[in-house]
């Protein structure tokens, strides 16, 4: 008896959703457009670079300028991410913990480097440390060179990365409070202690979530880093730069032979950042706290 | 996918957060006083010699580097071309945004992740594989030009390479918003007769407005800065294709130091109101979110 009218019921869907067709038909044209804009970039990277075959592919990686600007990506990205590291988790502390004058400003200041052209950012080191710039006679006095050299590309990559780690742990720690903090204090902790045993396992995950940001984006570089690099083969050039450089030399399958290094280098980014999202919010259900996940930040302003 | 923390930096503030006045934590003068001091090294220093560089050029020599007729038609190509991708971006990031929190499909999660791929993938690798998409023998290319559809190295190439750069901004401001938006609402107009069309257009797209602009001022400004994708793409023909950023490349080449400053100051001056309009804007989303909880 209570059959008929049940069967009625189920057949209308719920007021805040669409029509079946309307919804396949969005969904579909959602995935066309991200096969269109993202898959098949990412495709013809690696197609690409296979073109004439493994050996070629791998002939063009085991060249020593290959190698050389493979080094010297390593090394940018290995100084520059632990510097804004230690920054990020200072500056994360003092504003996220502490209430003080001119504190929104000094966000704004901190996310600055966002929204300056990379290659403005990249210029205004030349400024400082070209040959005619504000320090340019000491330096060559010194025989110091910044621009055209190694510390260059490090401090353009600092600059381009800067605000990465801050701006992950900012939010995470103002969330969070400082009850805990106080109460490790008050039962006589020091600071350090507090730090590592209360803080530190609290934002590990944005923590991961930052830096990972923060490297991809320091091995990425292009527009910043050309500006300071000089572009000296073998000596002064990065990954992307060596691509640049191949590329206009029309050695396409090399250009892209390296550029799937950089493509891997964004996959593996995006599967660690995928599983630190995961690992986060499944331990936060766990403990049925409000999730730690650092939500993916649209980074607002300017590019490589 | 939590959304305040993320559009809310600074002013979100926690009821829970007592520190400061008694300032029980340790640390307060050494991480400020440290942040302060590499704040000022890499950002400040650098950022003050560029804005005092361009006062070693008189007014009219000022105007004169900025407003060549070569350097107008750089900013309209440039602010074109960002303003085409980013309304691009509006559309379709709401769409991709709307199917990530609404429907359910196979190979969501995956979507989802690949979304970000244009914040992990180098400019210049999406440069390079975009042009080779794109040119007469690429895979795309080859179906277009006997249409007589030129995409690379034209200005369109241009706008296509700033959609992959911009396409993430308006997902990732939207997409908490709207996981975070009230179904009661859409229930009530439903109740009183609304279609869902119009569901859609009076209660859901104004609670979403303030994040949808955000995420489309994001990818204008990211778009105006952007190099490493686009000199690839552009073809780089001076009035035609050629982009604000490579007009400062091309006079750092020639040793144009104050002519490459001044421009550069423009566009600085430019990201700058952009980054108080995105300021603006993100306080507006938490009045609105706060107001209706």
């Amino acid at each position: 008896m209570s059959g008929a009218p049940q069967r009625l019921v189920p057949a209308r869907r719920p007021v805040t959703t669409e029509s079946p067709w309307v919804r396949r038909t969005l969904i579909g044209i959602s995935l066309v457009f991200l096969f269109l804009f993202l898959l098949l970039p990412l495709a013809a990277v690696f197609t690409e670079a296979l073109r004439k075959g493994l050996d070629a592919y791998l002939d063009a990686l085991k060249e020593p300028d290959a190698w050389a600007a493979i080094r010297l990506t390593l090394i940018t990205a290995a100084i520059a991410v632990p510097l804004n590291l230690v920054f990020g988790v200072s500056a994360a502390w003092c504003i996220a913990k502490f209430e003080f004058k001119g504190k929104s400003f000094l966000t704004t200041l901190i996310d600055l480097p966002f929204s300056v052209s990379p290659v403005v950012a990249g210029l205004m080191y030349v400024l400082v440390f070209g040959s005619n710039g504000w320090f340019g006679q000491w330096l060559s006095d010194h025989d110091i060179k910044i621009i055209f050299a190694v510390p260059g590309i490090v401090l353009a990559t600092v600059f381009v990365t800067f605000p990465f780690i801050a701006r992950e742990l900012i939010p995470l720690m103002q969330a969070q409070g400082t009850d805990e903090e106080q109460a490790a204090i008050v039962l006589g902790a020091s600071g350090w202690q507090t730090f590592w045993y209360v803080t530190l396992p609290n934002i590990k995950w944005g923590l991961v979530y930052g830096v990972i940001l923060c490297n991809a984006r320091a091995m990425g570089e292009f527009g910043a880093v050309s500006v300071v690099s000089g572009h000296i083969r073998g000596q002064t050039n990065t990954v992307p730069l060596h691509v640049e450089i191949l590329y206009n030399e029309y050695q396409s399958v090399a250009a892209f032979a390296a550029a799937s290094l950089l493509a891997l280098l964004a996959l593996v980014t995006l599967v660690i950042k995928t599983v630190v999202e995961w690992r986060s919010e499944r331990e936060h259900a766990a403990a049925d706290l409000p999730p730690e996940k650092p939500p993916a930040v649209p980074l607002p302003g300017a590019g490589a | 996918m939590s959304a305040a923390p993320s559009l809310a930096p600074s002013g979100a503030a926690s009821p829970r957060r007592t520190g400061g006045r008694k300032r029980v934590l340790p640390g307060f003068n050494l991480t400020l006083g440290y942040t302060l001091f590499y704040l000022g090294l890499i950002v400040l220093v650098p950022l003050s010699a560029l804005v005092l560089r361009s006062f070693s050029l008189t007014g009219e020599q000022f105007i004169a580097a900025v407003s060549s007729p070569r350097v107008l038609a750089s900013y309209r190509l440039t602010f074109g071309a960002s303003a085409i991708a980013a309304t691009v971006n509006l559309f379709f990031g709401l769409l991709l945004a709307w199917v990530l929190v609404r429907y359910e499909f196979p190979g969501k999660k995956i979507v989802d992740a690949l979304v970000d791929l244009p914040f992990a993938l180098p400019t210049a690798v999406a440069g390079i594989s975009l042009t080779a998409l794109l040119a007469g023998n690429g895979w795309v290319g080859q179906y277009l030009e006997p249409m007589g559809i030129k995409l690379a190295f034209t200005p369109a190439g241009i706008v296509i390479a700033l959609i992959f750069i911009g396409l993430p901004f308006v997902v990732r401001t939207v997409q908490p918003v709207l996981e975070d938006t009230e179904k009661e609402l859409e229930e009530a107009a439903t109740c009183l007769g609304a279609t869902r069309f119009q569901t859609f257009t009076k209660v859901i797209l104004p609670s979403i407005a303030p994040a949808l602009l955000t995420g489309f001022a994001m990818a204008f400004a990211r778009a105006i800065g952007e190099y490493g994708s686009v000199i690839f793409i552009a073809g780089n023909m001076p009035m035609i294709s050629e982009i604000t950023p490579l007009i400062i490349i091309g006079k750092l080449e020639q040793y144009d130091y104050a002519g490459a400053t001044a421009v550069a100051v423009v566009m600085l001056v430019i990201s700058f109101i952009l980054l108080l309009v995105i300021n603006g804007l993100q306080a507006w989303q938490r009045r609105r979110t706060g107001m209706s909880q």
